[in-house]
C-alpha cells in the first residue's frame, strides 16, 4: 500500500498507525461513493484530505466517524479491524469527530456544549456542574481561549472559537485521533489561521489529525500526509517531501480539468474584456444605439 | 468576542473579576422568567386595584387553584416544548385520562385505584405512541399530535356513548377507593384557615422537579440540546429519539394526573371536555418564556405562565366584567409577553 512509502518518525510501540483504511469503497444503492481509498493517520500527524465537492470527502468522514460502515476494504485501529455501528463506538476508540455545523447547540452555555453527551455526574443523577464550569475554563485556556463566562451561550462565540472549543472538548475527553470536517470553510481569514493555529496544537499534543478539506492552502502549512480525492477515488497520496503547494492545488481540482478551466477562465476575463472596450467605443463614436 | 483568543491566556483573576462585574444584572436579564415575572407583577398589581374581592385570601386560592390546573400540564408541554416539540393531544388527553379511569373502575366494578394505575399505564402508552410516531416517521409533532388530537377526540365521545350510553361517564363516588383517591387528587387542605386544593401543592412540586431536572441532571442538558440542535446533539452521542419519547411521555404523565383530579374532583367525566386546553398550556409555556422552536425557556417561566392564566381567568370574575372576554384578554397577553421576551432576549444579547 501507499503507506508503505511513509516514513514513521514517531517511535510508536507498536508499529501499527492509530487509523488505517485500506481499499475502502462506499456505496449508496447503485451510486458509487466511495472506491478504492487508502489513508493512515498516525499519532502527531495531521493527514489532509482534500477533493471537490462530491469527491467523496463527506463519506470517507462518515466512515472514519462510524455513522457509516464501509462496504470494502479494512477500516484498522491500531492495527485492529473495526467495523463501528455508531459513532459512539468510534468515541470509545479514540476517534473523535467534529463536525463542520453539527459541532455545537448556539443556545445552551459553553460549558453545557463542552460536557454534553458526556456529562460528569455525581450521586443522585446529579450532574458536577462545578467540575464542569472549571473544567471547561481551564481546557479552553490550555487552548488559549479566554473566555470571560463560560455561562454564555456559545451562539455568542465566533466561528473559530465556536471550532475549537469542539477540538477541545474531543481532546479533553480522551481522543487519539480528531477527525475534523471542513473546520475552516465557512470561516474567514483571520478565523480560519486560528483553528489552523489549534490544529497544530492538537498535532503537538500527540493527536493524529484527519483534516478534510478543499482548500489547498489551508491544507499545506499544517499536514505531513495529502490524500486527494476526486469522484471517490484517490487521485494520489503523498508526504509533504512529495509535493509542492502548486502540485497539490493542481491536483486536487484534477489536474488537467483545472488548466483548462484556467485556459477558458482566461479566454473568458480577456474576452468579457475586449467585448466592453468594443462596446464602450462603439457607443461613444455613436455607432450603436444602446 | 475575536479579541479573547488573540490575548494571552495567563490571566486567570482579569478573567474572574470581569465576569464578578458583569454577571448579576446579565444574569438576571438572561433568565427566560423575566418577562412573565414582570408581567405577572403588573397583572397582580392591576387586579389588586381594580377588583376589591382578588386580594381577600379565599379569591388568592381560587386563583392558585386554577393556576395549578392548568400549571400541572403546563410543566410537562414546557419541558416538550424545550425539547422542541408541540403535543396537541394533550387537552384531550387529560380526558381520555380521566374517562379510562372512571369507565375502567365502574364498568368492571372494581377499585378506583385499579382505575387510575390503568389510566396511567394507557396514558403514559398514549404518549410514547406520539413519540415513537414522531421519532419514526420524522413528520413535525405538530401533525402527528394534531392526528392524535382527534382521534382521542373521537375515541372518547364514541367509546363513552357506546359504553355508558351517554356522554358523561358513570359517577364513581361510591366505588371503593374513591374517598382515599380524592384525598390525593382532590383534596382541600387548609393553610392557616384557607382552603386550599391539594393541586397547588402537586403543582408546585412537580415544577420543583422539573426545573431540577432540567438544570442539574444530564437528562436537563438533553431536553436543551435535543430541542436546540437535534443533529448536534445526535453527533455527541445524546440519545435525541429516547429523550423526545421521554418527553411526550411526560406530558402523558401529567395529562393523567390532570384527569386523576378531575375525576376525584367531579366523579362523572365529561367525554367532550378538553378540546382547545392544549393551546392554553402552550400559551403558559410561551408566556413564561419557552422559545417555540425550542432550546430554551424554564418550568418556572411556565409556572409563571400558569398563574398569569388563573389570575387573568379569575380575575375577570372578581372584578365583575363578563368573562366571556376572557379568551381576547389572554391572546393580548399571549402577545404582550411573547414581544417582551423577544425585547428582552435581543437587547441582552447585543449589550457585550
Amino acid at each position: 500500500m501507499t503507506g508503505a512509502a511513509v516514513p514513521r518518525e514517531q517511535g510508536s510501540p507498536d508499529a501499527a498507525p492509530l487509523v488505517r483504511l485500506t481499499d475502502v469503497g462506499k456505496s449508496y444503492g447503485s451510486v458509487i461513493a466511495l472506491r478504492g481509498v487508502s489513508l493512515e493517520a498516525d499519532a502527531g500527524e495531521v493527514t489532509c484530505v482534500l477533493g471537490d465537492n462530491g469527491a467523496g470527502k463527506s463519506t470517507l468522514i462518515k466512515i472514519i466517524a462510524g455513522l457509516h460502515r464501509h462496504d470494502s476494504g479494512t477500516y484498522e485501529v491500531q492495527g485492529e479491524e473495526v467495523a463501528f455501528a455508531s459513532p459512539r463506538d468510534a468515541l470509545t476508540r479514540g476517534i473523535a469527530t467534529v463536525y463542520q455545523d453539527l459541532a455545537v447547540v448556539p443556545l445552551m452555555p459553553v460549558w453545557r456544549n463542552f460536557f454534553l453527551g458526556s456529562e460528569k455526574r455525581k450521586s443522585f443523577g446529579r450532574m458536577d456542574i462545578d467540575f464542569m464550569r472549571r473544567t471547561t475554563h481551564s481546557e479552553l485556556a490550555e487552548m488559549g481561549i479566554d473566555l470571560r463566562d463560560v455561562d454564555q451561550p456559545i451562539g455568542t462565540l465566533s466561528g473559530g472559537e465556536r471550532q475549537c472549543v469542539a477540538i477541545a472538548r474531543a481532546v479533553h475527553f480522551g481522543a487519539r485521533a480528531l477527525i475534523l470536517d471542513e473546520p475552516t470553510a465557512a470561516l474567514g481569514v483571520k478565523q480560519a489561521g486560528v483553528v489552523l493555529r489549534y490544529i497544530v496544537q492538537a498535532r503537538e499534543r500527540g493527536l493524529a489529525v484527519v483534516f478534510i478539506t478543499h482548500n489547498p492552502h489551508h491544507a499545506y502549512p499544517v499536514g505531513d500526509r495529502f490524500l486527494i480525492l476526486n469522484r471517490g477515488r484517490s487521485l494520489g497520496y503523498h508526504t509533504k517531501e512529495e509535493i509542492t503547494r502548486e502540485e497539490l492545488t493542481a491536483l486536487m481540482a484534477g489536474g488537467a480539468e483545472l488548466e483548462q478551466l484556467a485556459h477558458e477562465l482566461d479566454a473568458a476575463a480577456s474576452g468579457g474584456a475586449v467585448a466592453k472596450e468594443l462596446a464602450r467605443e462603439a457607443k461613444d463614436l455613436g455607432v450603436a444605439d444602446s | 468576542m475575536t479579541q479573547a483568543v488573540a490575548e494571552p491566556p495567563l490571566k486567570g483573576p482579569g478573567a474572574d473579576e470581569r465576569l464578578e462585574r458583569q454577571s448579576a444584572l446579565r444574569r438576571l436579564l438572561g433568565r427566560p422568567e423575566l418577562g412573565a415575572l414582570l408581567g405577572a407583577v403588573a397583572l397582580f398589581v392591576f387586579f389588586s386595584v381594580v377588583a376589591d374581592a382578588f386580594l381577600e385570601t379565599s379569591s388568592f386560592s381560587t386563583v392558585l387553584y386554577a393556576s395549578s390546573t392548568f400549571g400541572i400540564m403546563a410543566v410537562g408541554v414546557s419541558l416538550l416544548m424545550i425539547g422542541g416539540e408541540f403535543d396537541l393531544s394533550a387537552g384531550v388527553m387529560v380526558t381520555s385520562s380521566a374517562l379510562v379511569a372512571a369507565l375502567v373502575s365502574y364498568q368492571l366494578t372494581l377499585n378506583v385505584w385499579a382505575g387510575v394505575v390503568i389510566s396511567l399505564a394507557v396514558t403514559l402508552a398514549l404518549g410514547m405512541l406520539n413519540g415513537i410516531l414522531y421519532t419514526r416517521t420524522g413528520l413535525p409533532s405538530f401533525i402527528i399530535t394534531l392526528a392524535t388530537f382527534f382521534m382521542l377526540a373521537g375515541l372518547n365521545l364514541g367509546v363513552t356513548k357506546a359504553i355508558t350510553g351517554n356522554v358523561a361517564s358513570d359517577s364513581v363516588r361510591d366505588m371503593d377507593g374513591f374517598d382515599s383517591a380524592r384525598a390525593v387528587f382532590a383534596r382541600d387542605v387548609d393553610v392557616a384557615g384557607v382552603n386550599v386544593n391539594v393541586t397547588v401543592f402537586w403543582w408546585l412540586l412537580f415544577v420543583a422537579v422539573a426545573t431540577w431536572i432540567l438544570l442539574r441532571t444530564r437528562v436537563g442538558n438533553w431536553i436543551f440540546a435535543v430541542g436546540g440542535a437535534a443533529a448536534s446533539a445526535r453527533a455527541v452521542g445524546v440519545p435525541v429519539a429516547r429523550t423526545k419519547i421521554g418527553l411526550f411521555m411526560g406530558v402523558a404523565f401529567c395529562a393523567w394526573f390532570s384527569g386523576m383530579h378531575l375525576v376525584f374532583a367531579f366523579a362523572t367525566v365529561q367525554s367532550g371536555e378538553g378540546v382547545g386546553n392544549e393551546f392554553s398550556y402552550i400559551i403558559c409555556a410561551v408566556i413564561g418564556g419557552c422559545l417555540l422552536t425550542g432550546g430554551y425557556g424554564s418550568a418556572i417561566g411556565a409556572a409563571i405562565g400558569a398563574f398569569i392564566f388563573g389570575m387573568t381567568n379569575k380575575g375577570i370574575v372578581y372584578a365583575e366584567w363578563n368573562p366571556d372576554w376572557f379568551r381576547f384578554f389572554l391572546g393580548a397577553m399571549l402577545l404582550v409577553a411573547t414581544v417582551v421576551n423577544l425585547v428582552v432576549r435581543r437587547r441582552v444579547e447585543r449589550s457585550p
